[in-house]
């Protein structure tokens, strides 16, 4: 591959995408107003370009390789791909993932968009403002904290155990997130619980900017609560539901926090993601380039999952 | 964003990436390690009398080592050190790197195989012969050799220890009063027994952690392999030796023991999400008989709950019989590039020999020191529990019974197969044979990577 930083290369991308500059004299290209942008714009880029976008193709690279993080690597091809689609240690994390989506997206998403329509019923009242700070409160705290206070909740002897024996559910009390059946839903409460503020907020947000001369309008033509939520709110709202709906499901495809501190992935495979697997990858096993592959992977996972429904909540406002 | 700008920006961003991979992809990523890694011609056998600063990377929150650099700089004021800290954790994730970008010159190490296959540890064998840590029992310094074929046991030596440890099982003695046991048992019936009788009478028998990515199970296992087979067949199988396997028919018999106590619920049922320190927390907090761990944790009891903690070895089958433990010495080495290898080699030395080493080794880090087998021992309290592993220390090198930890056989084995099919083992998904068999499986797979 050939280095193609030479002006030339970028004036001829640009020139492709912007054909009504092509019968412009060649001199004028790089105006006064251009070279000025561009240095205003060089010292972000530079660090864009140093801290993204290298890291980024360095990954790529690593990818190709079978290296150990030190002594020189030995090209493998596409082995390292093979391996993630043939190797159930693999790929088992990946499944994980997805599961996730429905306790870090799926469930605050929709949790949180009955929670807003309720406070935004509620209007300046004080309960309303109490509910909305309550159910916020879970963003501003550090995943690590919340981590480790849910493995406090969900343990042997913990508060959850302890309600449960109280309302005579002793039965069905375990170490929740020491059981093979219940450590994945375990972890995706704690992700929900956390997740749940930032949808609340984002959908309250985007309720009050609605003009409530529709509600009004739909109210004269006999809607009711539940009507008016179909009708006004939720259509007017798509866009930020989208934007709560990308976040957390990137947030479910790469999380990492939460189950690094809750059960490591434990027990067993049960709760192992990929976040968690490309670092034991990395800095436990020393398979640099497995480890990448896999990283790859899950970017391009994330880009498979998110572009379309990117598409989806704004294609037809721009169209 | 309009249409056409969208595209200049995606133009832009694939042209830097281009750029980028264009500046990284010449060549393979990675370096020849590959220096001086052992001393050319003869070895200072001293600091010299010139200012020296050693570069240290240790363990964070064990005393013991700066107990020992403060000593040696009174006793040598010549030699400074530069320590640095952190946990075993970030010390396992960093040291190849840092091995390589900023050599220290006495390291706490990981494993070391792998540091070795790639050229990064210094070769101690001119300073074993010149100090005489060749006549020291064979025992203490085999875990740190590394012949021609990456195989652990014997060759040529890359890491030093401070002490060694060793493990066992704690027990509490108010518990077990209240149970009627007096003394610890001979026998693997006769603690058998004392699990039932705890069971029955509403005590934990077992507060083991083994959730995470920590199969604490792996120690109660190790144990009783040790009862039912020979140390040296494990110690073959942790040291990569041609051949060897962990699934033969005495150590089944072990993991179906190990089995037995689970399905008689001896451990704590939720021991799969517990970890090391709840299990630390309950014992010194009475909810729990015994726990399997290791001497490390001798002068926390003796400081927590003094007089109460008993400490035995694994019993064996029949009194008297053989038995074993993992010991392991607190591995520290020297980067393949380090500026004062003689230096550190000196320290090693002195912290064996000297006599107020020594003590501070027993007293701070409450093991046993590494050194000659008649070497001085400071004198330990009687009753105390740091007494006790002391001398379950001593038996254990008259029996030969130390092995290293089952968990350091390659860098995977612990996180990816012994942890795992332990969890699963304990949640009843996993067979003792299976487990095994699994185990070994994964074993040759990492071994062959």
């Amino acid at each position: 591959m050939s280095t193609s930083t030479r002006p030339g290369a970028t004036r001829a991308a640009r020139d492709r995408a912007t054909p009504t500059r092509d019968h412009r004299p060649r001199r004028a290209r790089w105006s006064r107003e251009a070279v000025v942008g561009l240095a205003l714009v060089a010292p972000a880029l530079a660090f864009y370009a140093l801290f993204v976008l290298v890291p980024l193709a360095s990954t790529v690279q690593y990818s190709f390789y079978d290296w150990n993080g030190v002594t020189t690597a030995t090209w493998a091809g596409l082995d390292n791909y093979v391996r993630i689609f043939t190797d159930a240690q693999l790929l088992g994390p990946i499944v994980n993932a997805l599961t996730l989506i429905l306790y870090f997206s799926i469930i605050p998403v929709t949790v949180g968009l009955i929670a807003a329509a309720l406070i935004r019923k509620l209007g300046g009242s004080r309960l309303a403002s109490v509910s909305r700070t309550v159910l916020f409160l879970p963003q501003v705290i550090p995943l690590v904290a919340a981590g480790i206070m849910w493995t406090w909740l969900l343990a042997a002897d913990g508060a959850i155990n302890q309600f449960l024996t109280a309302i005579g559910l002793g039965g069905i009390t375990r170490a929740w997130l020491g059981d093979f059946d219940t450590a994945l839903p375990a972890v995706g409460v704690i992700g929900a619980w956390v997740s749940l503020g930032l949808c609340m907020l984002l959908l309250l947000a985007g309720m009050t900017k609605i003009d409530p001369a529709l509600y009004e309008a739909a109210r004269i033509d006999g809607a009711g609560a539940i009507r008016e939520f179909f009708t006004v709110t939720l259509p007017a709202i798509r866009q930020e539901l989208g934007v709560a709906v990308l976040i957390t499901v990137i947030g479910a495809l790469r999380s990492f926090d939460i189950i690094y501190i809750s059960t490591q992935g434990g027990p067993g495979r049960s709760t192992m993601v990929p976040g968690l697997e490309i670092y034991y990858l990395a800095f436990f096993e020393r398979q640099v380039g497995q480890a990448s592959a896999l990283a790859v992977v899950l970017t391009l996972l994330v880009l498979a999952v998110v572009l379309p429904l990117n598409k989806l909540t704004r294609g037809k406002d721009e169209s | 964003m309009s249409n056409t700008t969208r595209m200049r920006a995606f133009a832009a961003v694939a042209t830097a990436a281009i750029a980028g991979l264009a500046l990284t992809a010449c060549a393979p990523p990675g370096a020849d390690t590959s220096s001086t890694q052992a001393p050319t011609g003869a070895v200072t056998l001293s600091c010299g009398t010139d200012p020296v600063t050693l570069s240290a990377y240790v363990e964070t929150g064990f005393p013991l080592f700066n107990d020992l650099t403060a000593e040696f700089t009174k006793q040598f004021p010549n030699v400074t050190f530069n320590t640095r800290e952190d946990q075993f954790a970030v010390i396992t994730q960093n040291a190849p790197r840092v091995l390589v970008d900023s050599p220290p010159d006495i390291m706490r190490l990981p494993t070391i195989v792998d540091l070795v296959t790639d050229k990064l540890l210094y070769n101690l064998d001119a300073y074993a012969t010149g100090y005489g840590w060749d006549a020291w029992p064979s025992s203490q310094l085999e875990q740190l050799r590394v012949n021609d074929q990456g195989q652990r046991g014997d060759g040529s030596l890359y890491a030093m220890g401070v002490n060694y440890s060793v493990t066992g099982v704690f027990y509490n003695k108010k518990l077990a009063a209240q149970i009627g046991m007096t003394s610890a048992p001979k026998t693997l019936d006769e603690f058998d027994s004392y699990l039932k009788k705890a069971k029955d009478a509403g005590i934990t028998p077992i507060a083991q952690f083994n959730g995470g990515a920590t199969g604490g199970l792996a120690f109660p296992l190790q144990a009783l392999m040790a009862s039912y087979g020979k140390p040296s067949t494990i110690n073959d199988w942790i040291f990569l030796k041609d051949g060897a396997t962990i699934d033969t028919p005495e150590n089944v018999k072990a993991a179906e023991h190990l089995d037995s106590w689970i399905k008689a619920g001896y451990f704590a049922d939720d021991a799969n999400s517990m970890d090391y320190s709840q299990m630390i927390s309950r014992f010194t907090s009475g909810q729990s008989l015994f726990i399997f761990d290791g001497d490390w944790e001798s002068g926390n009891f003796d400081t927590q709950m003094p007089g109460d903690v008993g400490f035995f070895l694994a019993p064996p089958l029949e009194a008297g019989g053989q038995n074993g433990a993992m010991s392991a010495p607190l591995t520290y080495g020297v980067s393949a590039k380090a500026a004062h290898p003689d230096c550190a080699a000196f320290f090693f030395n002195w912290v064996a020999t000297n006599e107020t080493a020594r003590t501070i080794a027993v007293e701070k880090g409450g093991s046993h020191p590494m050194g000659p087998a008649d070497a001085f021992m400071p004198a330990v309290k009687d009753g105390t529990v740091t007494a006790e592993t002391l001398a379950a220390g001593a038996q254990l090198s008259q029996n030969n019974g130390s092995m290293d930890f089952i968990a350091n056989a390659t860098g995977s084995i612990y996180a990816k197969s012994l942890t795992p099919n332990l969890q699963e083992l304990f949640a009843g998904k996993q067979t003792p044979a299976g487990l095994l068999t699994q185990v070994q499986t994964d074993y040759l797979s990492s071994k062959k990577g």
